[in-house]
């Protein structure tokens, strides 16, 4: 069984919209009042300060994909929309978690945080706070594996993607819905 | 040059050629209003933001024009909200701009504070909070480009107090300058699609032509005019799209659905091809989805591509403007050998109950097309439903009061052609829309999508102040025009003559009727009373004529006493009969195949 978030119900949208204020209501604004839902969202600039983009990862139950990137398109600060399928894009999500780990139990944890390459980012008597960055998938294994601990806090930042990169010498067959983005500063 | 950030944006609007603005002054836009003593825009003050509203989408439905209404802050912007989700709804482009309090005092529930561009998100195209007054002549650009292009709809531009008060250097954009690098609107269909369209509508069989208001939006009219006679194909006009095909042509079935006629009604449920041009397959229109239309490929004609597939799958889904679109439609046809028709055109000459009534005789012109033989018995079976369920009533039983579609028809006959009808909603609307016949596009204004009540009173003064030199009529309830009727008063002091003809029933008709069918004659909160308020009283009160009409044989010398009236509006009570439902309908949630149609033809019915 795939893991939450990463079944066929669900698809990654990368959605590059103008850098005004508002913008992150107008999207969540559209997504409500049309009854879609939405799983994950991650917001940020991208390297040129006109834009910011918005990665959400939205349920299909509700609507039909089109639907939903044809209203979103609708929507004037919306510039670029792409659709991230799993197989061919780069997911990564972060992972905060505060665990408990008593001293007996403390290097056990330290060890599977070793094993995920995660880090430990603050100490406490008898807990940990450790961060990990990885593919979804990743961090729901992770996140199971230290439940057994006692996860006192959690907190993940729901994915952001970018297309795999193209071997081949056609650089344009990303799945783009919509219109091609605007050429962005080299960063 | 410097200027206030005011005097900028009346000068702003000066150079995007408006002409007239309607609104009412306020705190917050009180710099604004400076100005516009020594601007060439006229303004009409209304008595209710709600009124400037409706004002300007009248005036932008008749003229093709954006409309604009300009009012203050808080109070004054929520009231206009109702005209802005109406001109969502519709596709009528507006630009409204409302005042805001003081940047430094937004978030700080400062008096007459209200987040005008969080409540207008969802219901307006694009709106703008201005934070500078050097971006006022560019947004004020961008607005009227993004109301006017694409699928046109309203937007809102947000001035604060102190944004208006402050200077700027005084520039004007060019088209190059406008920063919107995510609007892109497509006009031209795929020629790819537009074939495979042409494909289908050749082989088809039982096709309709699905005329809706983007028919009109894109001004496309003639184009669908001569689509309809070169391919023969009969063509319904919604609620949205009256007008834009003449109701006296022979290939003209009228308005499909809820309280559509039979035919236009069942031609759509029969049709093996349905050919959508500017229409979205409202619930008003389809009934229940899945049983509407059942046996039909659909090409869909939009240029907004997010209506195709969401009610209906289209076979073909065409992104574009529909003008464009049937252009390179008709070359497609070319290319496939379709015949040119003989130019002498069918229409124009049936009288107008044939229209209604009678059985359409098909043009020379219209059968010598190519697809005649395969669409001659399609058109012999519409033919025969028209004979069979013309639109009926009972002109002899006047013990309820005057029949409805009585004062309709004679109203009617007694004005010119080409008069605008604005109307509100319920059963008037309806018995307008099924009564008049509309030869001439932009001559029905009323409200479809949001089904807002009191549309009419404020729709015909802004249709009239966009077409001084027709005769404009609005059809109203008397549940309606309660709702805003004060602007009346606006009319009067304006002198702008419009005519109101309230069929007055005493009752919200059509909850009423609902109550009657649905709820087992249970009437809830629906009686209104017929003297209460007194509307010749009142009509008098602001200035108009007020007319009562009782009896049948009053309705038409009070209509030529009213058309005779040029100087001020004139409101006509006629009491209408309570009893009198609209029919056909299509009950909510059924299938269109579910038609009720008028009790005396109900044998009639399979």
């Amino acid at each position: 069984m795939p893991a939450y978030g990463t079944d066929k119900r669900h698809h990654t949208l990368t959605v590059l919209v103008e850098n005004k204020a508002g913008v992150l209501a107008r999207v969540a604004s559209l997504f409500s009042r049309r009854g879609y839902n939405i799983f994950s969202l991650a917001v940020a600039p991208t390297n040129d300060e006109r834009f910011s983009r918005i990665t959400i990862v939205v349920d299909v139950e509700s609507a039909p994909l089109d639907q939903i990137v044809k209203q979103l398109d609708k929507l004037i600060p919306v510039v670029s929309i792409t659709e991230l399928p799993p197989s061919s894009s780069r997911e990564r999500e972060l992972l905060l978690a505060t665990v408990r780990a008593t001293p007996e139990l403390r290097g056990q944890v330290i060890q599977l945080v070793g094993v995920f390459e995660g880090k430990i980012i603050d100490v406490g008597l008898d807990c940990l706070t450790v961060m990990l960055a990885g593919a979804p998938t990743k961090l729901d294994d992770f996140e199971d594996l230290i439940r057994g601990y006692g996860i006192i806090e959690l907190q993940r930042t729901g994915r952001v993607a970018l297309p795999m990169l193209d071997r081949s010498a056609d650089r344009t067959s990303a799945n783009v819905l919509g219109f091609a983005p605007p050429t962005e500063k080299a960063g | 040059m410097e200027l206030t950030g005011a005097q900028a944006l009346i000068k702003s609007l000066e150079m995007q050629q408006v002409e007239v603005m309607f609104g009412l002054p306020g705190g917050a836009i009180l710099p604004v209003y400076d100005p516009i003593i020594d601007s060439s825009i006229r303004h009409i003050l209304v008595r209710h933001e709600q009124g400037a509203g409706h004002m300007a989408e009248g005036y932008a439905q008749v003229t093709g024009r954006p409309g604009v209404a300009i009012v203050t802050s808080g109070p004054g912007a929520t009231n206009i909200v109702t005209p802005l989700a109406d001109a969502y709804m519709d596709s009528i482009p507006l630009v409204v701009v409302t005042g805001q309090v003081a940047t430094s005092s937004i978030g700080s529930d400062a008096f007459q504070e209200s987040d005008i561009t969080g409540i207008t998100m969802g219901i307006t195209k694009h709106n703008w909070l201005i934070t500078d007054a050097g971006d006022i002549p560019r947004v004020v650009a961008e607005a009227f480009h993004v109301a006017t292009t694409g699928r046109p709809g309203p937007v809102l531009i947000d001035v604060p107090k102190d944004v208006a008060q402050s200077a700027m250097e005084w520039y004007w954009p060019q088209p190059s300058d406008l920063d919107l690098p995510g609007y892109r609107p497509v006009t031209e269909g795929d020629p790819a699609l537009i074939r495979q369209a042409a494909e289908l509508i050749l082989a088809a069989e039982r096709p309709v032509l699905y005329a809706g208001g983007g028919i009109l939006k894109a001004r496309a009219s003639e184009g669908l005019r001569e689509l309809a006679e070169r391919t023969g194909i009969p063509v319904v006009t919604t609620l949205m799209a009256r007008g834009s095909f003449p109701d006296s042509h022979p290939l003209c079935l009228g308005m499909p659905g809820m309280h559509g006629n039979y035919t236009a009604v069942t031609a759509m449920q029969r049709s093996d091809l349905l050919i959508a041009l500017g229409s979205r397959f409202d619930d008003r229109v389809t009934g229940r989805v899945d049983a509407f239309a059942p046996e039909a490929k659909v090409v869909h004609v939009d240029i907004d591509p997010a209506e195709h597939h969401k009610v209906r799958r289209a076979d073909v889904a065409i992104a574009g403007d529909c003008r464009s679109v049937i252009d390179d439609l008709l070359g497609a046809l070319d290319a496939l050998g379709l015949p040119h028709a003989d130019t002498t055109r069918g229409g124009r000459g049936g009288s107008p109950s044939d229209a209604v009534e009678g059985a359409p005789a098909v043009a020379g012109s219209v059968a010598d097309s190519l697809p005649r033989h395969r669409l001659s018995p399609w058109r012999a079976t519409l033919s025969d439903w028209q004979t069979r369920f013309p639109l009926v009533y009972d002109p002899a039983d006047t013990s309820g009061g005057l029949k409805p579609q009585m004062v309709l028809e004679t109203l009617r006959d007694a004005t010119p052609d080409d008069t605008i009808v604005a109307s509100g909603v319920g059963q008037h609307q309806m018995f307008a829309s099924q009564w008049w016949q509309f030869d001439y596009p932009y001559t029905w204004v009323n409200s479809g999508g949001l089904g807002t009540m009191g549309f009419a009173v404020p729709a015909a003064i802004g249709a009239k102040v966009g077409r001084p030199d027709r005769t404009v009529w609005a059809v109203d309830g008397d549940g309606c025009f309660q709702m805003t009727a004060q602007e009346l008063v606006t009319a009067s002091a304006e002198r702008i003559p419009v005519k109101i003809a309230i069929l007055n029933n005493a009752y919200l008709g059509m909850v009423r009727q609902w109550q009657e069918m649905f709820y087992g004659e249970r009437y809830s909160e629906v009686y209104l009373s017929p003297d209460l308020p007194d509307y010749v009283g009142w009509a008098e009160a602001m200035g108009c004529v007020g007319i009562r009409v009782e009896s049948p044989d009053e309705v038409a010398p009070a209509i030529d006493k009213a058309n005779a009236v040029d100087d001020r509006p004139v409101v006509i009570d006629f009491r209408t009969d309570a009893a009198e439902k609209v029919f056909p309908m299509v009950a909510a949630g059924s299938s269109n195949d579910q038609i009720v149609v008028d009790p005396s033809q109900a044998k009639e019915i399979r």
